[in-house]
């Protein structure tokens, strides 16, 4: 008997004990180098995927070309390994043929804010339901070593011997100014914040873009030791959580404060300020994710970490499915003869 | 008054004037009404690339050409019979090829000092004389339509803008044709706007009984309908029908239609069209750009459409990268290639055939695609639905190459049932137990199928070579000769699977015609004349270019000499030299324009007198 696509396309929930992360790996060797960032979201994603209620049949990862875009053979899953830079078209492709399906995408610095930028704008501003993880290490790897778009000035790479020239792209600024309904950052050194903002990425409907501080341990190593390791992080980062102020330090003794739109640090010990005084993060407030995400490359404030947005709006796949619904209605369902011959057709007996 | 009523096999006629006279709006009509009393027509609307290039100017001219008769027409007329002339630039531009005493329809208040001007005229064409050689008929159009419709108090441009149908009305009285068609079109077009509804059938009506009541002796004439095949027919465009096409393809294959595709001239129609198909369930993304575009649709196909792309040259050109993935993937794919004169931007509006090469060639590595070619706007219907049933069936994509010429012209297509159109259901794989990614049909070599959302069946496809029936990544040398091996053997097997060439004319002799694509109609009619005449010659028209029909090498075998018409530099003479081993005469025309079936005729017959020539 044949199987028809609308056999398969049929949703259906699994309990979230269905599956244990081991039912997400796969009995291939991982060949990334030891040290590598990837390891610690490749494991993150393995563990809340049985917590998704997703059956596993469902999952489809979507890459590019790049070290990152290895992931999909590493996950149980459906997996699909593009080329350099397309990852988000033939996502996109995909989820709009096939809203039943949870698809994500594996990228990296490169290959979404590069070659594939044009794709990556577009799938923002279109809201797709795609979960883009972009693994962020701020260099060219699998081509051993040449700059990215998220490189910083100064920094001396193969092909930047004495200093990149360029300004960075700030991804979380691009993501937001492109539409992106989640925008998120986190870091390879922290487990539980990365499974943190998975677990959102996958909830939110619409896109969502999570940005992971990966360290490469080849060409750019300890690139964000300042941001991610224990003795420095409390004071150069700041967590973002919907509701609460933006309060940092290893004492948690300092905030951030609004002097106009431009966000300035103060400190609560010498009595001006206390964190009653501080920004309070609103997840929901577009302006205020930008001034947030604006704060990336200023040495003067802290980086910030967390959910910058995560606003609802309809879905592109879905728009797409309720257009077809309304024609449909309005015109009834399609007569391929009466498609055939047109409005003006003769006959010759 | 007496009118005199000629009878005529075939006629051409050219509807020309400014960018926004709506030449390609009354040539339209001409040609479905000249269709449904039962004409052969074939049909080419002639454009300039800017959308309103400055009025009144040589290179604002548009034109709609319209060849139609009793007898089979296959091409769009060498010359023109009637020509009608909105200004004095498309008079002057179109002058060159109509045909002595042929029938000059003049709109003098397109003649004024500055349409002269523009025109580069010194003095007026329709004053001097120089215009002897031809039937004149001169007609202030414009002025007629402002006293017609005077009453009416619409705007004087909206008045000015009736002229066309005026000028259309007037060509159905020469022609003895029935206005009701297009009234009918008119009443829908304009049936929230009463007012120009009226001015426009006022114009039509106007046009018809200006011929009527004309007190100069015009002679009318009348062309009988042609002895077409029965069934049921309309006019079609190789656009729509391409786009009609991918859902038949659909309907067939039982699967749901994505369509992945940035506009292009002269491509974009067909995703104008698909885009107004909603209800067919089709979805269709208009996307970022030429790359996305067929990203999109492998995308789509990996989670079980039928999934298209279409294009025209520098789109394929951005294509190609993703094409070797879909090589490489082994997913169905049907990309359609509207070709234009190329290099680059070339000439977007004019039609060629210079896109076999990367069509055949165009990708890095050993990446072969079936390439199958229509041979004229109706054929593009079955060879969308060839290209549908070749990639759904070997899991491969698909290339038909369509041109700007059969793209944007119509002709006659008699409507098949859809129960005479070939069963394209697939198999998805579902068991477990037997799935591999890549195990093959052993028939087909065809490898299987396995959409996400099938329990137990995951798997990981991607564009890093994978070794053999398992599909997991492998960089084994002799693995990855065995699967391109494999791949090129799937290609050339569908060999097996379409249509054996067929020779018109003597099977065996001197010398062969071959031909491809849109050159059919001018080459079928050179062919059809020289037979006539009593010459010996011979002609395969092929639609199948890779693989070619597997009798090809047998028919080129037995000819003496072989050439090929083309709209290029011999890029179908270059493939057969190569495949075949033989020397290959050429006929190339690269002007963005169609070949003259005369122009054929005389190549041809050169080299029936020069036997010596190889």
């Amino acid at each position: 008997m044949t199987t028809m696509l609308q056999d398969i396309v049929v949703k259906r929930n699994v309990p979230t004990n269905q599956y244990t992360p081991k039912d997400f790996k796969v009995d291939i060797d991982v060949r990334w180098c030891a040290g590598c960032g990837g390891y610690s979201i490749l494991s993150q994603v393995q563990r809340i995927m049985p917590e998704l209620g997703i059956p596993r049949e469902k999952i489809v990862f979507v890459s590019g070309i790049g070290c990152s875009s290895r992931f999909p053979y590493y996950v149980n899953v459906y997996g699909f390994h593009s080329i350099h830079g397309r990852a988000l078209a033939v996502a996109s492709g995909l989820k709009i043929a096939r809203p039943d399906l949870s698809v994500w995408i594996a990228t990296g610095d490169g290959d979404c804010m590069s070659i594939g930028g044009n794709h990556f704008i577009h799938a923002c501003r279109r809201n797709v339901d795609i979960n883009v993880l972009m693994f962020n290490n701020e260099v060219y790897s699998l081509t051993k070593g040449q700059y990215s778009p998220t490189s910083q000035p100064g920094q001396k790479t193969k092909t930047s011997p004495f200093g990149v020239v360029d300004d960075p792209f700030n991804p979380a600024s691009l993501a937001l100014g492109a539409g992106a309904t989640f925008v998120a950052r986190g870091y390879d050194r922290d487990p539980k914040m990365l499974q943190y903002l998975f677990e959102r990425a996958a909830a939110h409907k619409g896109i969502s873009f999570v940005e992971i501080y990966a360290n490469c341990v080849i060409f750019n190593d300890g690139a964000f030791d300042k941001y991610t390791e224990k003795e420095y992080r409390d004071d150069t980062t700041v967590w973002l959580e919907d509701g609460k102020p933006l309060i940092f330090g290893k004492n948690r003794d300092k905030g951030i404060i609004l002097d106009g739109f431009t966000p300035v640090v103060v400190s609560f010990e010498d009595g001006n300020y206390s964190p009653n005084d501080v920004i309070v993060h609103n997840e929901k407030d577009s302006t205020l994710a930008f001034i947030l995400a604006n704060m990336t490359y200023n040495p003067n404030v802290p980086r910030p970490i967390g959910v910058f947005q995560s606003i609802e709006k309809p879905s592109y796949e879905e728009k797409v499915e309720n257009q077809i619904e309304e024609v449909t209605k309005k015109l009834g369902e399609g007569d391929i003869n009466h498609l055939m011959c047109g409005e003006d057709f003769w006959t010759i007996d | 008054m007496s009118k005199k009523v000629e009878h005529l096999d075939k006629v051409t006629i050219r509807f020309a004037g400014d960018s926004g006279d709506g030449m390609q709006l009354v040539g339209t009509q001409f040609s479905n009404t000249a269709g449904t009393v039962g004409n052969s027509v074939n049909t080419f609307p002639d454009y300039p690339s800017e959308i309103r290039a400055p009025e009144g100017t040589l290179y604002g001219v548009s034109a709609y050409q319209i060849h139609f008769g009793s007898k089979k027409v296959n091409t769009i007329g060498d010359k023109i019979d009637v020509l009608v002339c909105m200004n004095a630039s498309s008079l002057k531009v179109n002058l060159p090829n109509v045909r002595e005493k042929g029938i000059i329809i003049a709109n003098t208040a397109g003649f004024g000092e500055k349409n002269l001007k523009l025109a580069k005229y010194e003095t007026n064409p329709l004053d001097n004389g120089s215009l002897s050689k031809y039937q004149l008929i001169k007609i202030n159009m414009s002025e007629m339509m402002k006293q017609e419709l005077a009453d009416l108090g619409i705007s004087p441009k909206a008045v000015e803008r009736t002229k066309n149908i005026f000028a259309l009305g007037f060509v159905y009285w020469l022609f003895n044709r029935p206005l009701d068609l297009t009234e009918k079109w008119l009443k829908e077009k304009f049936a929230n706007k009463p007012q120009i509804l009226e001015a426009n059938l006022r114009a039509l009506r106007a046009g018809y009984n200006y011929g009527a009541t004309r007190q100069e002796m015009i002679v009318q004439y009348n062309v009988h309908h042609a002895d077409l095949p029965k069934g049921t027919y309309r006019n079609i465009t190789g656009n729509e029908a391409c786009a009609i096409g991918l859902v038949a393809a659909a309907t067939k294959a039982k699967l749901p239609l994505f369509l992945g595709s940035y506009p292009i001239t002269p491509a974009t129609e067909i995703l104008h069209f698909i885009s107004g198909y909603k209800q067919f369930g089709v979805k269709v993304l208009q996307a970022e750009d030429e790359i996305a575009g067929i990203c999109s649709a492998i995308g789509a196909s990996y989670g079980g459409y039928l999934a298209a792309t279409t294009t025209s040259g520098p789109g394929l050109s951005l294509k190609v990268e993703a094409l070797g993935l879909a090589v490489i993937l082994e997913l169905p794919l049907v990309v359609i290639d509207v070709q234009r004169a190329g290099p680059s931007t070339g000439l977007p509006t004019k039609p060629e055939q210079s896109d076999l090469n990367i069509a055949y060639y165009g990708r890095h590595g050993e990446a072969p695609i079936p390439i199958v070619a229509a041979s004229g706007a109706a054929d593009c219907f079955a060879m969308t639905i060839e290209a549908a049933r070749i990639a759904l069936k070997y899991m491969t994509p698909v290339i038909l190459l369509s041109d700007g010429y059969m793209a944007q012209g119509t002709e006659p297509w008699r409507i098949p049932d859809m129960n005479e159109l070939p069963d394209l259901t697939v198999n998805f794989a579902t068991d477990p137990e037997t799935f591999k990614p890549y195990r093959r049909d052993p028939s087909t070599l065809a490898r299987m199928w396995a959409v996400p959302g099938t329990p137990n069946l995951e798997h990981r496809i991607g564009g890093l070579e994978k070794e053999d029936i398992t599909g997991l990544v492998s960089h084994d040398p002799l693995n990855h000769q065995k699967m391109v091996e494999l791949r090129q053997k799937k290609i050339d097997g569908i060999a097996n699977d379409i249509p054996l060439a067929e020779v018109e004319g003597e099977q065996s002799g001197d010398l062969l015609v071959v031909a491809w694509g849109s050159v059919y109609g001018p080459v079928k009619t050179a062919f059809d004349e020289l037979r006539e005449q009593g010459h010996k010659i011979s002609y395969t028209h092929l639609k199948y270019i890779r693989p070619f029909p597997k009798n090809l090498g047998d028919i080129l075998s037995r000819f003496e000499r072989i050439v090929v018409p083309e709209m290029n530099m011999g890029q179908l003479a270059d493939l057969l030299q190569s495949k075949f081993l033989r020397p290959v005469l050429r006929i190339n025309k690269i002007q963005g324009m169609p070949f003259k079936a005369k122009e054929i005729e005389i190549k041809l017959l050169e080299l029936l007198n020069n036997k010596g020539d190889k």
